[in-house]
């Protein structure tokens, strides 16, 4: 192809003379068309030689367009071309707006030709959330109702590329009309602008899943392969939804990969590759975690790969796409073998490309498999030195996935040389946030650690990830358990900043400066052999450098208080106490008079700022309540009581709108928890309403900006780093400097590297240093050294378990919150205020709902268990043998139920639970969703039964044991999701579970957050002989968290005037759906909706959202079209709701 | 929560106020906040193209698609950081550039560059044949394809790329059918004089 094209010219303006008359030596259509205006314009361009006249041609062009374009005679033909200019004039960087209009009036106005022209132009100039966008609805509602197919494929294209979300609604409908147009290239289109609306708002399409079904079966390839783009989307969101149509991918790639489909869609003789990547992305997606799935599509992967053989770029595309998909669901082991060959021939492979597609696919796969590093750990190492930055990368990717306690310093060494050079902001805030992580997890020394760390700061600067000096100042805060260790990591990271400060006038970023601050400022007491003065001098002379922000000021200020508390008197002090009491810097004027007051008052100062108690809690009376009788005060004298700033604002709000002329309504108390809100206007009940969150955030803030100086040591809390404390046992070890042959003889057992061993009295010397440094890199991993492996596997958990350390004391935290919202800590530096000040909102709204959920609500019951241990331990490893065959003949029974035919609710592919099982009669009664399986594997069962009760939604979960031995520690855990709350806890412990015996555990679930359906997953573990694990999800959506509002008309009219958040819609109804009164009942039954009245063609129902949400409708029926209004306090609600409610008659 | 406001306590005659006689079609109301999750797809990181442009070995841009909403001005900045490193790398060189969070995968034909943006999960191997097909597609189109027929007739560059690659995604692999798309409406070009009801018999057949 490239020689086909190297033809073009070399100087473009020597050949443009030639071409004047239009047709070039190719003839191909309209060739260099010079002699049009455009032509003229390009040519002109391209013989100017500064920009400056550039700029000068195409204003005056500019110019003359914008005339031409606005004279009202003007013809659609020359309007045409002079949007081409246009084109031309954005692209070459010069804004032309003021033709945007006419673009749309010439899609609009246009014959095909001109109409073509002006879509290209508005697709060109206009992004998707463009206000003249609207404007082309109309044009392509007309088009794609017009007779012509070439004007509704135009139409089609627009609308694919852009289209404005709000608008959607109103092409819908002829978009799906498409789907059965008996053109193929008009379904393909229309799929592709369904697609395009999944993307930018996946809620208006989800009522047709059942067309993109049809479009997969379509007989059109095109239209098919468009369909994947849809499904790829929606897999990725919900994989478990789509396991029924496995079996349909694996049978479109089976064609596919036979070779089946026209010839048309070969592409250098491999059949389709485009279409067979998108199939094995998705069967990637379906079979990950899922053995069953995954058995199916074994084959069809062993036949992909053995297919794609031609040596082409193309079929190295397809063999990447595999091996990735490979790795990705349930091993299989001669694919995996297959699939690390296939890997081998891409990292050998002398082309560039090539090589670096195998290190991106070792990378994702090394973590499974190690040895297939080994393996190849020359090309790493020669990868690791390569000219071309982008493979130096990949390898460093690559590395920091096998980094290990052994590693590291060699590893950690290499990434700092690449940060080093490094320009790129991007790079440096991935690399500095890399490093960072490996040398907290890995340090083998508090030096190397102090060091490394040192180096990242200083590299990093101020672009790296503000959580890099935050965990680093934490980490030194609260130390190990081993007190001397923590000291002695602390008094080297003084000992170092010391010395770097030591010389003037070196710059440091402002983070740095910041962490070096804090640590003097904390730990400065720890060297004995260092006067204080020194370092106060140190500190003081950074005060007065330009370069310093006035926030590191604050943190250098800060500092020297802290010291100074600890010395009787100092010069430097005092010098800087006169110094900054006249800054023009009012902040640090403030911190030069609390010192100088402070030092006044030595005792006090003592008592403010004692030694090392950074981690010490402090107490905090949030709810102020010390203030109240100031407050009663204030209000006996006739002081208007305290609104906060959202009701202020929203009464403001309510006032602009003419509904508030109306009489206000009384204050409504029906079964709605409004209670906390009568008391607000007393002054105790400052600490109580859900005006506290945005009240004490503000108080807090005011605290934080006096009380800064003991805030300090303030800003970590007690919790949330973990104490290495395995790791430490091995320091000792990995101090020691190994003599690197050592390591390499180690290590010769692996088959590969016995050959290079033996290779290596040729070696060169180069060679033989690449041989240590592979040795040293590679030290740790594979499988023929039990210790690493186990190692490695440590670490891993390692990593597991410090992530749910973190979230365990985030609970905890939350936890203690709810008992005492006074204790909140305040977290006083200014950097880190706006994300605390989340927190604690966040909190206090956890615990006010928490409040508002009376104790009976909360349901978590356990069936009592006769437990008996002796039988257990008895004879376990006799009956596995038993239990193991039982199992499997149980499997092979459900295998049957399980693949069923594929139903259109992705709910309902679990297979139905066996009859024994049955909710507890006090459930019983309450309405409920049918028992059905979750998950399952050869020892246990998990069903799963939704129960709708007046005041929750409760999830009960059964578990069955199905071998024939007693499971002990079975432990259910929820993960947490933004959408849902699960009481009490997330997880849920079954001592035991006896053989052949079901168990039962019930949780109440909550909707946190408004969403029309989401997904709650978690997992079910169990030990026995081995540690199983075993996931689940399951989808609830918002009618399970609907329950009918019982009210009179009177209070639905109070309320509805004071909901400020409504949304209205037209549906149109079917003829079966007739009035208004069956269309209501069908909503009343299907959402849970309370039906408060209905007068001639209108009617109201209200309903609520658990615990106490509520929602309100108006709708009205005319002709054949159903008017819903909705109301409600919450903004989310009624959008879900309305959406509900469409999916719902579309359904019906 | 409902925030009910004391006032006088004279309901009104009717207990929940009128509709409004023409109820808009559209719902939103310029000053309501939409819901989070209408705003944000839920769909996740899309494996879709983000853009692609074509430039010549002098940083001239011949081309530009963009299939994820940007301003003018980071447009701009793309272009012109992207230009620089690009033309800044050697011959023998890997096709594929790390590029922020994306991946930035490209080709030289002759003086013109191609060039996309994806991302960073996505396959670069496939795209660059994308490239390819276009480049294919191209010089099908003009026969024996070069810069200067991008130049003087990059509109039909643009319609060739929006039948090949739709919204970021491929649209069309076979490569008959693309061109027979263009080809179709390129016909009309010729006929672009007789009326239109003509126009409206030809059509797709």
């Amino acid at each position: 192809m490239s020689d086909v094209v190297e033809r073009t010219l070399s100087a473009l303006p020597g050949l443009l003379g030639q071409h004047d008359l239009g047709a070039g030596p190719g003839g191909g259509p309209g060739r260099f068309s010079a002699t049009s205006r455009l032509g003229g314009l390009i040519r002109s361009i391209t013989a100017l030689s500064s920009k400056h006249e550039e700029e000068k041609l195409i204003q005056q062009e500019q110019t003359n367009l914008k005339a031409t374009v606005s004279a009202p005679t003007t013809t659609l033909r020359l309007m045409k071309e002079c949007m081409v200019r246009l084109i031309y004039c954005e692209m070459l960087g010069y804004e032309s707006s003021f033709g945007y209009i006419h673009a749309i009036k010439l899609a609009q106005q246009g014959n095909l030709l001109e109409k073509r022209v002006g879509y290209l132009a508005v697709s060109l100039f206009l992004h998707e959330n463009h206000e003249l966008l609207l404007l082309l609805v109309n044009t392509v509602v007309k088009d794609l109702q017009s007779t012509n197919l070439v004007e509704v494929c135009m139409a089609l294209t627009v609308v694919s590329q852009i289209f404005p979300r709000e608008m959607i609604p109103a092409v819908l409908p002829l978009i799906e009309d498409k789907l059965q147009h008996s053109k193929e290239i008009i379904r393909r289109k229309a799929v592709q602008a369904l697609y395009k609306f999944y993307l930018i708002a996946p809620n208006q399409v989800q009522h047709i899943h059942d067309k993109f079904r049809k479009a997969l079966c379509d007989r059109d390839v095109g239209v098919m392969a468009a369909s994947l783009h849809v499904y790829l989307q929606m897999i990725k969101k919900n994989a478990s939804g789509y396991k029924d149509l496995t079996e349909s991918f694996v049978t479109i790639l089976k064609q596919v990969v036979g070779g089946k489909l026209p010839i048309d869609f070969n592409y250098h003789s491999v059949p389709a590759p485009w279409l067979q990547i998108q199939l094995l992305r998705i069967l990637g997606l379906l079979g990950k975690d899922d053995p069953r799935t995954s058995e199916l599509m074994y084959g069809v992967l062993d036949e992909s790969l053995r297919r794609a053989e031609i040596n082409h770029n193309i079929t190295y595309a397809i063999l990447f796409e595999c091996v990735q998909t490979i790795y990705t669901i349930c091993p299989k082991s001669d694919l995996l073998e297959k699939a690390a060959k296939c890997i081998g021939k891409f990292v050998l492979s002398p082309k560039i490309n090539l090589k670096y597609l195998g290190l991106k696919a070792l990378t994702y796969v090394i973590q499974q498999d190690p040895n297939l590093a080994l393996q190849h750990q020359m090309t790493i190492i020669e990868c690791l030195d390569h000219p071309d930055p982008i493979i130096k990368r990949e390898t460093l990717e690559l590395l920091y996935r096998i980094t290990n306690g052994q590693n590291v310093t060699v590893i950690v060494e290499k990434m700092l040389d690449y940060l080093r050079q490094s320009k790129e902001e991007y790079t440096i805030i991935n690399l500095t946030g890399k490093i960072a992580e490996l040398a907290e997890k890995y340090a083998p020394d508090n030096g190397w650690f102090i060091q490394t760390m040192n180096a990242v700061f200083s590299v990093g600067g101020d672009v790296m990830h503000p959580d890099i000096p935050n965990n680093f100042l934490r980490l030194l805060a609260e130390g190990f358990d081993d007190e001397k260790e923590d000291e002695q990591l602390r008094l080297y990271a003084v000992q170092s900043y010391l010395s770097l400060l030591e010389e003037e006038d070196t710059f440091y970023p402002q983070k740095f400066l910041q962490v070096m601050s804090w640590v003097l400022g904390e730990y400065s007491y720890l060297t004995n052999d260092g006067d204080p003065e020194v370092t106060i001098t140190r500190l003081h002379r950074l005060l007065k450098q330009t370069f310093v922000t006035s926030e590191t000021k604050a943190w250098i200020m800060t500092a020297i208080t802290k010291m100074s508390s600890r010395l009787s008197c100092s010069k430097t002090v005092d010098k800087l106490i006169q110094e900054f009491s006249t800054s023009l810097d009012t902040c640090i004027r403030q911190y030069a008079f609390e010192l100088k007051h402070l030092c006044e008052n030595k005792e006090l100062m003592k008592k403010l700022l004692p030694l090392d108690a950074s981690c010490d809690e402090i107490m905090v009376d949030a709810s102020l309540s010390f203030l109240d009788g100031f407050v009663a005060e204030g209000l006996s004298c006739g002081a208007a009581p305290y609104k906060p700033h959202h009701q202020r604002q929203e009464e403001k709000l309510s006032q602009e709108k003419a509904l508030n002329f109306e009489p206000y309504g009384l204050s409504f108390t029906s079964s709605m928890s409004s209670s906390g809100f009568t008391g607000r206007q007393s002054p105790a009940g400052l600490s109580l309403g859900s005006d506290m969150s945005g009240n004490s955030a503000e108080i807090g803030q005011k605290e934080t900006n006096c009380l800064k100086l003991d805030g300090v040591r303030k800003l970590w809390g007690k919790e949330g780093y973990l104490p290495k404390k395995e790791n430490k046992t091995g320091k000792e070890d990995k101090t020691q400097p190994v003599p690197l042959d050592s390591i390499l003889i180690g290590h010769v057992v692996d088959p590969p590297l016995m050959q290079s061993e033996q290779q290596v009295v040729s070696l060169s010397e180069e060679e033989k240093e690449k041989q240590q440094l592979a040795s040293t890199l590679f030290v740790g991993l594979g499988s023929n050294s039990t210790m690493s492996l186990m190692g490695r596997a440590d670490t891993i958990n390692q990593k597991l378990k410090k992530k749910s350390k973190i979230s365990e004391s985030q609970n905890s935290e939350e936890a203690s919150s709810f008992q005492n919202i006074a204790t909140l800590p305040f977290s006083p530096l200014p950097d880190t205020t706006p994300n605390n000040k989340e927190n604690f909102q966040g909190n206090e709204h956890l615990g006010l709902r928490k409040v508002s959920l009376s104790p009976s609500e909360v349901l978590e019951t356990s069936v009592s268990f006769d437990t008996s241990q002796s039988l257990t331990e008895a004879g376990l490893d006799e009956k596995l043998s038993n239990c193991r065959l039982s199992t499997s003949s149980l499997f092979a029974d459900r295998n049957i139920e399980v693949f069923q035919p594929p139903q259109n609710v992705p709910d309902i592919v679990a297979s139905k639970a066996p009859l024994s099982l049955c909710l507890p009669e006090e459930l019983a009664g309450h309405p409920h969703s049918e028992i059905v399986e979750l998950c399952s594997c050869d020892i246990l069962t998990v069903y799963s039964c939704k129960v709708w009760t007046d005041d929750c939604s409760l999830l009960v979960l059964f578990v069955a044991n199905n071998s024939t031995s007693p499971l002990k520690t079975v432990n259910l855990v929820f993960e947490s999701t933004e959408h849902f709350k699960i009481f009490e806890s997330l997880s849920y412990h079954f001592p035991v579970i006896e053989a052949q015996s079901i168990e039962r555990c019930q949780k109440c679930v909550q909707l946190e957050k408004v969403c029309t359906e989401g997904i709650l997953s978690g997992s079910i573990s169990y030990h026995l002989d081995t540690d199983t694990h075993l996931e689940f999800s399951l989808t609830f959506s918002l009618s399970d968290f609907i329950r009918p509002m019982k009210i009179t008309t009177e209070d639905f009219g109070r309320l509805w005037l004071s909901f400020s958040n409504d949304v209205k819609q037209n549906i149109n109804m079917s003829p079966s759906q007739g009035s208004l009164s069956i269309a209501l009942n069908a909503l009343k039954q299907k959402l849970k909706l309370h039906i408060v009245e209905i007068i001639g063609n209108e009617g109201i129902a209200a309903c609520q959202l658990l615990p106490s949400i509520p929602c309100l409708l108006h709708c009205r029926t005319h002709a054949r079209t159903l008017a819903l209004w909705f109301r409600s306090s919450c903004s989310a609600l009624p959008d879900s709701l309305l959406y509900q409610c469409q999916k719902m008659m579309a359904e019906s | 929560m409902p925030h009910p406001r004391c006032g006088p306590e004279d309901t009104p005659e009717q207990a929940w106020p009128d509709f409004p006689e023409e109820l808009p079609d559209l719902p939103p109301s310029p000053g309501r906040e939409k819901p989070p999750w209408w705003d944000v797809p839920e769909a996740g990181p899309m494996n879709q193209m983000q853009f692609m442009l074509l430039f010549s070995r002098q940083g001239k841009l011949r081309l530009q698609k963009w299939y994820v909403p940007l301003s003018d001005k980071e447009k701009k900045k793309i272009t012109r950081e992207l230009v620089q490193t690009v033309l800044a790398r050697k011959p023998k060189m890997c096709s594929f550039l790390e590029w922020r969070d994306l991946k930035i995968v490209y080709k030289r034909y002759a003086s013109l560059y191609f060039c996309c943006a994806i991302e960073d999960q996505d396959n670069e191997l496939i795209t660059l044949e994308i490239i390819h097909r276009y480049v294919e597609l191209l010089d099908k189109y003009f026969g024996s394809v070069c810069e200067l027929d991008i130049i003087f007739n990059f509109e039909k560059a643009y319609f060739i790329l929006d039948e090949f690659l739709l919204g970021g995604e491929v649209q069309e692999t076979s490569k008959k059918n693309v061109l027979k798309a263009i080809e179709q409406a390129d016909l009309l070009q010729e006929e672009a004089e007789t009326p239109r009801s003509v126009l409206e018999e030809i059509g797709l057949t």
